[in-house]
């Protein structure tokens, strides 16, 4: 057969590597000494999002820059800094993007007001059926 | 009874309908971009990395000369790609300034001989802090920053050749 050989060069090849060879960060895997610290760090991770895999939380996220990103937030909470000082510097440079915590404002309001909007409607419609129930 | 009620849950069906298909024929822009454009560019001072070549500060960018700022690393298959496109730039005179993320000498040093290079300077990042500074999302990215330090311009993935005229007109134009 004509293919063995291309097979055989597929099978030998190896991928090329498309991560960082360098350790990660220090603090992207290892928890802050102070308990209460980490419990604010983890809190603020949990609700930023990585902008390489854009799916995932930064906690979540095993990317390199997203390790860097925990890294960030955790020696800024060490040196004191309140988390929404570290939310506010982020989404100065990647947009409201980068929360899970949507601000309200201009695009956002339809978020925030429409399962109020939803529940006074489910609340006229059970009303009024209620009302014709006991006639 | 009021008829015309029959025909709501049908509408909203319909209106659902058409948000879901037009997401379907025009996707959403998935491209995460620094809100620094326009704004002046964070202060930092990078270590050099690259033998006989000098680290890269917020200083070089403020003498009155717009400057290319390349975001790359050598573990990074597109910024190999868009290699090229950088020495044309370089050649049609636009100095070429870089940081390289989490990047070490040996590599980066192989990466400059395989690739050419078409660089100043080259800063250090060895955990992407400037690259989260800039409001960078990723490798290869670009920004053209004008005389005064201000970001001009965001090239967010790597320069192809159809956009080298673009971003020389934009470093022309940040004069």
């Amino acid at each position: 057969m004509r293919r063995w050989p291309w097979l055989a060069i597929v099978l030998l090849a190896t991928p090329a590597l498309a991560d960082p060879v360098t350790p990660p960060a220090r603090l992207a895997y290892t928890q802050l000494r102070d308990p209460a610290q980490e419990a604010q760090a983890r809190a603020l991770m949990a609700t930023l999002r990585c902008v390489v895999c854009q799916g995932q939380s930064i906690a979540d996220s095993d990317a390199s820059m997203a390790g860097d990103m925990r890294a960030l937030v955790r020696s800024r909470i060490a040196a004191g800094e309140r988390p929404e000082a570290i939310r506010t510097w982020l989404v100065a440079r990647y947009g409201d993007y980068v929360t899970y915590d949507p601000p309200f404002g201009a695009a956002t309001w339809p978020l925030w007001l429409a399962p109020i909007a939803l529940l006074a409607v489910g609340a006229a419609v059970a009303r009024s059926s209620f009302r014709r129930r006991a006639r | 009874m009021r008829r015309w009620l029959l025909w709501v849950p049908l509408a909203l069906f319909a209106a659902l309908l058409a948000v879901v298909a037009s997401g379907l024929f025009k996707p959403a822009d998935r491209v995460v971009r620094s809100a620094l454009v326009g704004q002046p560019l964070p202060d930092f001072a990078l270590p050099p990395i690259a033998p006989g070549k000098p680290g890269l500060s917020t200083a070089t960018f403020r003498q009155g000369r717009p400057r290319l700022l390349n975001i790359f690393a050598s573990w990074c298959i597109p910024c190999a790609a868009e290699a090229p496109q950088l020495l044309r730039l370089k050649a049609m005179g636009v100095p070429v300034d870089a940081i390289a993320i989490r990047d070490t000498v040996p590599a980066l040093t192989a990466f400059l001989r395989r690739n050419g290079d078409p660089y100043d300077r080259i800063g250090d990042d060895r955990q992407s802090a400037v690259q989260l500074a800039l409001g960078s999302s990723g490798v290869p990215e670009s920004f053209v920053i004008d005389g005064k330090g201000r970001i001009v311009l965001q090239h967010v993935g790597d320069i192809r050749a159809d956009d080298v005229a673009g971003i020389a007109a934009a470093v022309r134009s940040a004069r």
